[in-house]
């Protein structure tokens, strides 16, 4: 590879248009920024590269310089002369550099991907009718876009196995395989898990899992998303779904605080699948196994799906004006959660304001893996900090709740999906206090509650979180939520107005964020939530530099880095 | 204004008022066609003969060795313009020994006949040569429920067509002689 020049942008000639790219990247990408497209296979921005799909083959030339002198040959006209490289080159390992000039649509490089196909399509099976990538499979694309149209192979075309457990959730189909070797080089540089290699020669070459080993680490499922074909399968997903009925959402993952960026697939109100959306600022384009399978919990078994008072099923008002005699002059205590939105959570101190009531807040923590779990297991726990919910940073427990609780301090309790009996919070001490539970699965708090409202799951309703790096990320309404349930917004702000009936706070994103902005010395000032739906936004979190933050560094995440 | 035209009333002749001309006129046209070929039909019993290309209902057919066909790729669900097919995709496991080669195949399979439009579209979409709208024209049913047909039904009403792919032999035979791994 050429190394990158010292200046920021270089200009090179892109099929004989003088173009500016940023000097270090290669042709590939340079390209893709002009709008023209380069096809590869192998190639990928985030891994290394390995240049053996060749579908990425150009013309390049730089200026001619003579060998005595250095100095530039010219042309008649006086214009710089380009010594053309006598054979196609790949662009994914050629580097920009100053004068540069690329053909990307010379019939020698049409030429070159037509071959290039036709190899690939020599064994390739022709299984697009039960192929799960069809529909997103670069291979069909690039056939329809540089592929010959048709075949001149009349060979036997090759048996390899169709179904290979290379792990707990992926599945192998050997024929598929285009031996581009990113999924390899995703377990050795990304997942830091070497097991994958490719065994035997020629057309009988096969992706393998080394002896003794298999594909089991936490990140598998993302060699899936990368194959550029169907051969690495997700045994969940596998023959689910074709892609094209699945309406994309963009989300964020809730599974820990590194807030890996999603889309959330689904179809007529059913999430099929969750994969990663590229964001190099926080997750590159990779997420979790665990996180991936989070959609299962929407249609749980022990999913909420009615309001109840006492156990038996009431109509929404009844609950809500039963939960209001609770809180009414009465010493409320609120216990917040750190997997609510920021919205939510800013809404609950409002109402923690309306009716005096003293705040708690536990966090869930678990292992660091150093890239993309992090030891905080729990979505927004800044948000809870920057919402102004929690002033300290939360314990793993509920151990000063249990405290209040025996001394008599508390009359009612407002919790918000957590489970106090195993936060440290005994049995014997809740009796003779009220519980309004507003969560989204039942569990032994909500079982001991007087009031249940039931609330929606991050992926039927919007809002937005704050990572480990202080970034705002806003996830959107992927599904809608069970019948007659309403968001947890409008709960809150219908509580909010029945102990306060002047308190003029909208369920209305929009309007929560003009509102959150408002506050004092906030460092949300100046963002909205149509900001959100843009990209990511970074907040100063500089005023919770000395928090005891669990995180450690992983991908993207620096600890150590002084806060904005 | 348009003129109102008055026609004058021509009074009826002799053999007009006996009406025996007239009478003796349809006698003639009437046993006359007793004696031409028949053109109706004692329908429902007996059934009018089916061009090959009528589009009746679909039908999901199998292929000359008993073998389903269907993929269950939902190329017909996806092109159906009324929405009237509904599949749930499912694996075959893989010791099934009566259905090997094949990896997916319909778990279930819907027809909604209160929204199908005949229009033959699936038939055409389909890369396997699995759904066919086949002769059969007329369902009725009590319910909603008994209009929408089911894989069972489906396959009933196709039955086996003639096919010259047999892919699943082709598949069996490639992996005996072909290039195995």
């Amino acid at each position: 590879m050429i190394a990158p020049g010292k200046e920021d942008s270089v200009v090179i000639n892109l099929d004989g248009k003088d173009v500016s790219v940023p000097s270090g990247t290669n042709l590939v990408d340079a390209a893709a920024l002009h709008g023209k497209e380069i096809p590869h296979y192998c190639y990928h921005p985030q891994l290394s590269v390995a240049g053996n799909c060749r579908m990425c083959l150009i013309e390049m030339g730089t200026p001619m310089r003579d060998r005595g002198s250095g100095k530039a040959v010219l042309n008649d006209d006086g214009s710089p002369k380009i010594g053309w490289v006598p054979k196609p080159v790949i662009g994914c390992a050629t580097n920009v550099s100053a004068g540069m000039h690329v053909k990307t649509e010379s019939d020698v490089v049409k030429e070159c991907r037509e071959g290039i196909m036709e190899f690939l399509l020599v064994n390739h099976p022709l299984d697009c009718p039960i192929c799960d990538q069809a529909g997103e499979c670069r291979l069909q694309e690039f056939a329809t876009d540089y592929g010959r149209g048709y075949s001149r192979f009349v060979e036997r075309k090759n048996v390899k196995p169709k179904r290979t457990r290379l792990g707990p959730r992926v599945t192998l189909d050997d024929e598929r395989c285009i031996l581009c070797s990113r999924c390899i080089r995703f377990s050795q540089e990304v997942a830091k898990d070497d097991v994958l290699g490719f065994v035997d020669r020629g057309s009988f070459s096969t992706l393998t899992c080394f002896p003794g080993k298999e594909l089991s680490n936490n990140y598998s499922l993302n060699t899936v998303d990368i194959c550029p074909v169907g051969a690495l399968t997700s045994t969940d997903f596998r023959f689910k779904m074709r892609v094209w009925f699945l309406k994309e959402t963009r989300s964020i993952c809730t599974e820990s605080s590194a807030g890996s960026n999603i889309t959330v697939s689904s179809r007529e109100g059913q999430v099929y699948r969750i994969t990663p959306r590229r964001n190099d600022l926080v997750n590159d384009s990779w997420m979790t196994d665990s996180g991936r399978t989070l959609f299962k919990t929407v249609k749980a078994e022990n999913r909420l799906v009615f309001p109840s008072v006492s156990g038996s099923r009431v109509s929404l008002t009844e609950a809500m004006d039963t939960a209001f005699k609770l809180f009414k002059n009465k010493r409320v205590g609120v216990i917040g959660s750190c997997k609510s939105s920021l919205e939510e959570l800013f809404l609950l101190s409002q109402f923690c304001k309306a009716t005096k009531a003293k705040k708690f807040i536990r966090g869930h923590f678990g292992e660091d893996d150093g890239i993309l779990l992090s030891a905080d297991r729990t979505p927004n726990l800044r948000g809870a900090l920057v919402s102004g919910f929690a002033n300290k940073y939360p314990k793993s427990d509920l151990s000063i709740l249990n405290m209040a609780l025996q001394k008599g301090e508390l009359d009612t309790l407002v919790v918000m999906g957590e489970n106090l009996l195993d936060s440290k919070v005994d049995a014997a001490s809740l009796s003779g206090t009220e519980v309004v539970f507003l969560g989204t699965h039942a569990n032994e708090t909500s079982k001991l509650a007087s009031v249940v409202l039931p609330t929606l799951t991050a992926f039927e309703k919007s809002g937005s979180f704050i990572n480990r790096s202080f970034y705002v990320q806003a996830f959107l309404q992927a599904i809608p939520g069970p019948a007659g349930l309403i968001p947890d917004l409008q709960i809150l702000s219908n509580l909010i107005s029945s102990v306060d009936p002047e308190s003029d706070l909208s369920p209305d994103l929009k309007k929560i964020w003009i509102a959150m902005s408002r506050v004092r010395n906030s460092p949300l000032k100046g963002i909205s939530f149509s900001d959100l739906k843009q990209g990511t936004v970074q907040i100063d979190g500089s005023k919770w530099k000395n928090m005891p933050f669990v995180e450690k560094s992983a991908l993207h995440h620096n600890p150590m880095m002084k806060i904005k | 204004m348009a003129k109102t035209r008055v026609l004058k009333r021509i009074p009826l002749s002799l053999s007009e008022r006996t009406y025996l001309p007239q009478i003796v006129t349809g006698l003639k046209t009437t046993f006359s066609n007793m004696f031409k070929e028949k053109v109706t039909l004692q329908y429902p019993e007996e059934k009018p003969s089916i061009p090959q290309n009528y589009r009746g209902i679909p039908t999901l057919v199998k292929d000359p060795n008993g073998r389903e066909k269907c993929v269950s790729c939902q190329l017909c669900e996806f092109v159906c313009p009324p929405k009237a097919i509904r599949i749930t995709p499912g694996e075959v496991p893989d010791g099934d020994v009566s259905r090997e080669h094949v990896e997916k195949a319909p778990e279930e399979f819907e027809i909604n006949m209160l929204r199908c439009i005949y229009c033959g579209f699936c038939q055409e979409v389909c890369p396997e040569e699995a759904i066919y709208l086949q002769d059969e024209y007329s369902s009725s049913g009590y319910t909603r429920e008994e209009m929408i047909n089911k894989k069972d039904k489906l396959y009933e009403l196709g039955g086996t067509l003639p096919d010259e792919h047999y892919k699943w032999d082709n598949k069996k035979k490639a992996e005996l002689e072909g290039n195995p791994h």
